[in-house]
């Protein structure tokens, strides 16, 4: 009996006390020599294993970036594939270390959570897709109809706010994956399908008949993505947020994969202390001096990234619209490196 | 001292004594079990803190937002909150497992049943029926019975008109639905009636018989039928049907039954069923053979011989894991969430916890409704077997 007391007591003092010293985020990192990154799974253009299993995706990028700015190696990066709704207990158990999976940045995320938006990586909006048969021409002529949604995400709240505020009935039918919902929709079971505008494109590709629909005109919300970190570790909360600022500033300076080496040698003072051979902007943050060179090395800028994953030269055709640099009429605007 | 010897009892110290020595452990170990439930609270709550991850149950109370595919009680999205939805998933999750349970009992007795016949092919079909189904995950099944019946069933604007104003397509099926007048009364009435009638039933068995004077399925139509026929002669009343109409892009009006539903309760049922089976074929092989031939000796035929002699017998050993296979279904039943069928899980671990970010307390809740749903079936289980069990002689 005796011993058994004793253990439990230890437990219970260990349970009141531990847990209380969080390692920080970027140190564990490194001890695991990878980053563990929360992506999408199943969204062409965005976050998905390719036939090789490759991730592939405008979101595994930045996460790749991040990889590079830490290990100098933007293949160092273990991706989860998380679903909309399991998404944030993985980050808040400590499952990824980072989420970057098309997730809106809204208020209640920020403090009801427990986590922390770090910078919109891009601008969306939600929209639908409707059979062409239906012979649809805007979303206000969806009275009465059944909407395949997925669950656990700002659309399926959205859904219900517009067919309320327009006065329309709705039939919304949920399912846990992407894949489920759409499936669901084109089987029939649904007259719409959901989402956000980006995801509009790639998913229409996973259809039977890609032709045979058509995205409506309408965008019913602001869905600006971001970049998710756990509350309370404000360094790499830094880190997440500023590695997406230096692919934006590395775009606007035109520093590219190609000529990034030849860059580092420019006069510009900007030039100089973005990648690094002034200041010591990389070692405030827990990096290294290099740490632009090694992200845009990695994977390119902002824009380089954009086209290779969702861009005209892909099956996706995204245009840049409101991701487009601030300098070119875009809303992307990242903060100097100063 | 003039004490009689003997009558002092020995002054035993009190850490010796086996009684309390016994309590003093029972109440230690209590203690230590409380002290551990309340660091493990302590350390989540200040640790929840820590993280500014919201905690308590303020969101019971919070407005919903999304909207739910089948609803039995009222439901909006902008009017009702968290707690309601948590409400409608629930009678979600009994309704479906509730017909669940009836529907794979009667397929489970009568495959149980049919393993054990006489007849080559019905004996054959039946062991191939358990066989094939109780050895394919759920999960598959229930995504084969979805899809089979989502590509079956034609698009909604080929729909099959049922006769008397009904639809069936893709998106489910459409009935009619009664509107009854005075309907409630009637519904009582008829309940009253029909518990009456089982409770004749049973003293019925129970004494084998009530004297001469009431004939067991005369006296049992009556009472079912007499209350109701009553009650609606007494209030009047009258059936107005709201029949389902074509909209635009879907069927308006009516009573829906959701494909997720159909899909869902076909599942669990035919999946249990065959451990149903299985329970039902053993319970009847543990009843010895010489009650068979005692009973066909009587001049019973085979029918009234399992109907009299051997079922009663084999219930005793066919009900406890027949109540294992209730606790299962109504367990897998949260399987739900696969194919899109709104059940307490969805809604609840699915899109409650995930608006609201409250992991902890919304699963504890749910953990505790299982809980709650397995303990009280397997009472009444347990109740149901003490009071079929013959009395012993």
């Amino acid at each position: 009996m005796k011993p058994v007391f004793v253990a439990l007591l230890a437990a219970c003092a260990a349970l009141a006390t531990g847990a209380s010293a969080t390692a920080a985020t970027l140190d564990n990192i490194k001890a695991r020599g990878s980053l563990n990154c929360g992506a999408n799974g199943q969204l062409p253009g965005f976050g998905m294993p390719d036939a090789q299993g490759i991730w592939t995706g405008f979101d595994v990028e930045l996460c790749r970036a991040l990889a590079a700015a830490v290990f100098n190696d933007p293949q160092k990066v273990k991706f989860v594939a998380l679903t909309a709704k399991d998404r944030f207990t993985a980050l808040q158990a400590g499952d990824v270390d980072v989420l970057i999976r098309n997730t809106t940045w809204t208020l209640s995320r920020d403090t009801q959570l427990g986590l922390n938006a770090t910078a919109i990586n891009y601008f969306d909006g939600q929209g639908f897709i409707v059979r062409k048969s239906l012979k649809l021409n805007s979303a206000l002529e969806l009275n009465d109809a059944a909407v395949c949604v997925q669950q656990g995400t700002t659309t399926e709240l959205n859904l219900s706010d517009y067919f309320r505020a327009n006065k329309m009935r709705l039939k919304s039918v949920t399912f846990a994956t992407l894949d489920e919902s759409l499936k669901a929709y084109d089987t029939g079971r649904c007259d719409a399908y959901t989402t956000d505008a980006s995801q509009l494109y790639g998913v229409r590709l996973k259809l039977a008949k890609p032709e045979d629909h058509v995205v409506l005109p309408e965008i019913v919300s602001k869905e600006p993505f971001s970049s998710f970190v756990r509350h309370g570790d404000d360094q790499w909360f830094d880190i997440v947020r500023w590695s997406l600022f230096a692919m934006l500033n590395a775009e606007e300076f035109g520093i590219t994969k190609a000529n990034v080496d030849e860059q580092a040698k420019s006069d510009n003072p900007e030039i100089k202390r973005l990648l690094g051979s002034e200041g010591n902007f990389g070692e405030q943050l827990g990096l290294t001096k290099d740490w632009v060179i090694r992200i845009v090395k990695g994977v390119g800028n902002y824009g380089e990234v954009f086209e290779r994953t969702i861009g005209q030269g892909t099956a996706l055709k995204i245009t840049r619209g409101q991701n487009a640099l601030w300098t070119k009429g875009g809303l992307q605007y990242a903060p100097p490196v100063r | 001292m003039s004490e009689p010897a003997g009558a002092t009892v020995p002054q035993v110290p009190l850490w010796r004594r086996p009684r309390a020595r016994g309590l003093f452990y029972q109440v230690l170990l209590c203690v230590v079990v409380g002290a551990l439930a309340w660091a493990i609270a302590g350390n989540v709550s200040e640790n929840l803190a820590r993280a500014k991850i919201a905690s308590g149950f303020g969101f019971w109370n919070v407005t919903a937002g999304f909207d739910i595919s089948q609803t039995l009680i009222s439901y909006s999205a902008q009017a009702s909150t968290y707690g309601r939805a948590f409400w409608v998933g629930l009678l979600n999750t009994l309704l479906v497992a509730v017909l669940g349970i009836v529907l794979a009992t009667i397929l489970g007795f009568v495959i149980g049943i049919g393993r054990l016949s006489q007849n080559w092919l019905v004996a054959k079909l039946a062991g191939g029926y358990v066989e094939l189904i109780r050895n394919i995950p759920l999960l598959l099944q229930l995504l084969f019975w979805y899809n089979a019946v989502l590509k079956a069933l034609p698009e909604i604007r080929e729909s099959i008109a049922l006769p008397g104003g009904g639809y069936l397509n893709n998106r489910g099926l459409f009935l009619p639905d009664p509107h009854v007048a005075g309907g409630g009364t009637v519904g009582l009435a008829l309940l009253a009636g029909i518990v009456a009638a089982i409770g004749f039933g049973a003293l019925h068995d129970k004494l084998g018989s009530l004297g001469r004077g009431a004939p067991r399925a005369i006296t049992t139509v009556l009472l079912i039928l007499v209350p109701p026929a009553v009650a609606a002669a007494v209030v009047g009343v009258s059936v107005a049907f709201e029949f389902p109409e074509m909209g635009r892009f879907n069927i308006r009006g009516g009573l829906e039954v959701l494909p997720e539903f159909v899909a869902l309760l076909l599942g669990l049922s035919i999946y249990t069923a065959a451990f149903i089976a299985e329970a039902v074929r053993a319970g009847l092989l543990a009843v010895p053979k010489g009650q068979t031939e005692a009973a066909s000796a009587l001049g019973l035929r085979r029918g009234a011989a399992l109907r009299l002699v051997i079922v009663p017998q084999a219930l005793r050993v066919i009900i406890p894991p027949l109540t294992n296979q209730y606790l299962n279904l109504t367990k897998n039943s949260s399987l739900a969430v696969a194919i899109g069928y709104p059940d307490l899980v969805q809604i609840f671990t699915g899109t409650v916890l995930n608006n609201t970010g409250q992991a902890v307390e919304v699963v504890v809740i749910t953990m505790a409704v299982y809980l709650s749903l397995s303990l009280a079936t397997s009472a009444l289980m347990n109740w149901y077997n003490a009071w079929i069990t013959p009395a012993e002689r």
